[in-house]
């Protein structure tokens, strides 16, 4: 599959239309049609319970864990669509990691974490050495600058570091597995401001390569962490526009009044 | 009026005016204090008490020698230093066997009064045989004769063997069910199914386990008959299996509720990465759980333990070592339940299985306290 989409690739990481998502009779998400552009960071900004999560959670289907989600439109990433019927759901997820709200780590240790999603993916026969696995851990853990700091307790448990080694954490583990788009939900909003700080310019020096489309309540972080921004209202996507362009000079009145903190 | 009322509450534990002042609550809330209190140390008084009546009744067992004194030691009394007239009087004793010297002494504190047998204590006992009690008989005969005429025994290892062959069976059984239910439950089933399964399985852990002896009996038992073509449907299997049976329903819910206990952002976090049901239930839900599942397991082991009427009924009751599970066998807690009844209190059998009762006490508690602990272990992780 990565071979196709490598072919196929174009400007665009994600793209969906006509994407409307129920909750039970409650409906989220009205005709969202959205592009992300790959190798960029997006943010996506609204008030609460605009769609924005819900469309997050659609990209790798995991909204489909709480079982009454209803769905019709598609979204491609990479493009394939994942909801289409031959779409595997373990190949959809490979290709797509996810950084939660509050971070994560699998009460496993800390080189379990690392490499859990890498043994996923690797077929059964293929016998992966000590050291590559060590080698793998080792670049996901520089990477998001980790790795001087644990690097003598790798067996510790990852649940016992702090919350903003926790989500650091939670992105190194991503990327073993070498996903194309990295979706964020809220990523920063259970850590203190040195924590924010810390993971909002690990995301920044991850954004070339990697398409991240980062959820955030935070009208500021959206502003100096991201390259393009969507703003979403009512399950409805209202703008989409480069970050500067849309702080600077929005072309709604929604826009405007949310930005400036009218509502919301 | 409604006014002063509402006055004094207000002045309710502040210093000064009214302070003294104690309406019906404070005596119902002091009431209540002190009932919540009673409950809650009741639990502390029962196991002490419990615990020190079965010492009590089993420890001499252990550390006081035995004086026994059967038919042949009676003629002996005759012929030594007791009393003619007493002699007659005790005539209606003759041709009684009596296991030990205290049965002995009830025996004609019934016929002579009490006085008077105080005084012969002492020379009964001189004439008694004096058997000091052997740990490793105890533990490691096979011989439970408790009512031999000539020389009683106590070995309880076929015992102690038949308690745990069958319970080990039972534990084969119940712990891939009571797991795999358990997982079902949490993991899979949703809404009315999963609340239906819940109750039915609570429901299950309340079936009397005299019910379940009937089962092996009526039911496990010719078809163990017929199915394996023995001659006694009573044994090791048919008791390890009702056992099993019985034990699950309560490992089952509490080895959910330890697969509840997991937070699902876990489940949400191996999902996102790729992993399928199996892999999240088995990678990072079952090791999540695992101290929770392993005290389950242990709680479920000091039941089976502990049970007593359905392996009484189940295992055939017959003093065996087990070489295949197809041989009836005894259960330590069905002993003490068919034997002591038959017993003269204070008799070296009523003391035996007393101390089969302090093993057994034993036994479950360190099983208990060790999921206990366990169970506090997984708190703190």
């Amino acid at each position: 599959m990565s071979e196709v989409s490598t072919a196929t690739t174009g400007k665009y990481s994600i793209e969906s239309e006509k994407l409307n998502l129920w909750y039970g009779s409650f409906q989220a998400l009205f005709d969202v049609d959205l592009r992300i552009k790959k190798g960029i960071i997006t943010s996506m900004i609204g008030p609460s319970g605009c769609g924005k999560s819900t469309y997050l959670r659609s990209v790798n289907r995991i909204n489909e864990r709480l079982g009454y989600v209803k769905i019709t439109g598609s979204i491609k990433v990479m493009g394939q669509n994942v909801y289409a019927e031959d779409a595997e759901l373990v190949q959809v997820r490979k290709q797509i990691g996810m950084v939660f709200q509050r971070p994560n780590p699998l009460p496993l240790s800390i080189r379990d974490n690392i490499i859990f999603g890498h043994r996923l993916h690797t077929p059964k026969s293929e016998k992966v050495s000590v050291k590559k696995e060590d080698e793998l851990i080792e670049n996901s853990l520089k990477q998001v600058l980790l790795w001087d700091k644990v690097k003598d307790n790798l067996k510790r448990k990852a649940t016992e570091l702090s919350l903003e080694e926790q989500q650091k954490l939670c992105i190194a583990r991503l990327l073993p597995v070498k996903p194309a788009v990295i979706l964020m939900d809220e990523p920063c909003s259970a850590l203190d401001p040195k924590g924010t700080a810390a993971v909002e310019e690990l995301i920044w020096e991850l954004r070339d390569n990697y398409t991240i489309l980062i959820v955030t309540h935070n009208m500021a972080q959206a502003r100096r962490a991201s390259e393009e921004c969507i703003f979403m209202l009512m399950g409805k996507v209202v703008e989409h526009a480069p970050t500067d362009e849309m702080f600077v000079n929005p072309e709604h009145e929604e826009t405007a009044d949310y930005i400036e903190g009218r509502y919301g | 009026m409604s006014n002063e009322r509402i006055l004094k509450t207000t002045r309710q534990g502040k210093p000064g005016q009214g302070a003294g002042d104690r309406n019906l609550d404070w005596y119902i809330d002091k009431a209540v204090q002190v009932l919540v209190l009673i409950a809650g140390i009741s639990a502390i008084v029962f196991i002490i008490g419990i615990f020190t009546f079965i010492t009590k009744e089993g420890i001499s067992f252990i550390f006081e020698s035995s004086y026994r004194i059967s038919a042949y030691t009676i003629g002996t009394l005759e012929e030594k230093e007791f009393p003619e007239e007493l002699l007659e009087e005790l005539e209606i004793l003759e041709g009684e066997t009596y296991v030990d010297a205290a049965e002995l002494i009830i025996a004609m504190e019934e016929t002579i009064g009490k006085e008077a047998t105080d005084q012969y204590k002492g020379l009964i006992i001189e004439h008694s045989v004096h058997e000091p009690f052997k740990v490793m008989d105890f533990f490691f005969s096979t011989r439970w004769k408790p009512t031999s005429e000539w020389k009683p025994t106590y070995g309880a290892f076929a015992l102690i063997i038949g308690t745990a062959s069958v319970t080990g069976l039972a534990m084969i059984v119940a712990i891939p069910f009571s797991l795999g239910a358990a997982i079902y439950i949490g993991e899979f089933a949703t809404g009315k199914t999963r609340e239906a399964l819940k109750v039915l399985v609570e429901m299950l852990a309340a079936i009397p386990s005299v019910v379940w002896g009937f089962i092996g009996l009526s039911i496990m038992n010719p078809l163990i008959i017929k199915a394996f073509d023995v001659p006694i449907g009573l044994n090791v299997l048919n008791a390890g299996v009702i056992l099993g049976l019985m034990a699950a329903p309560i490992m089952a819910t509490i080895a959910e509720d330890a697969l509840k206990a997991v937070p699902d952002r876990y489940r949400e976090a191996a999902e996102a990465m790729g992993a399928t049901r199996w892999q999240v239930i088995f990678k990072v839900v079952l090791p999540a759980a695992k101290k929770g599942l392993l005290a389950a397991i242990l709680l479920g082991l000091g039941r089976g333990f502990g049970e007593t009427m359905a392996v009484l009924m189940a295992t055939g009751h017959a003093i065996n070592l087990p070489t295949s599970i197809f041989d009836s066998v005894r259960a330590l807690t069905a002993t003490i339940a068919a034997e002591l009844g038959e017993t003269a209190v204070g008799s070296d059998h009523y003391r035996a299985l007393f101390t089969l009762g302090i093993f057994l006490f034993v036994v479950t508690f360190v099983i208990n306290l060790t999921a206990d602990l366990v169970v506090r272990g997984v708190k703190k992780g």
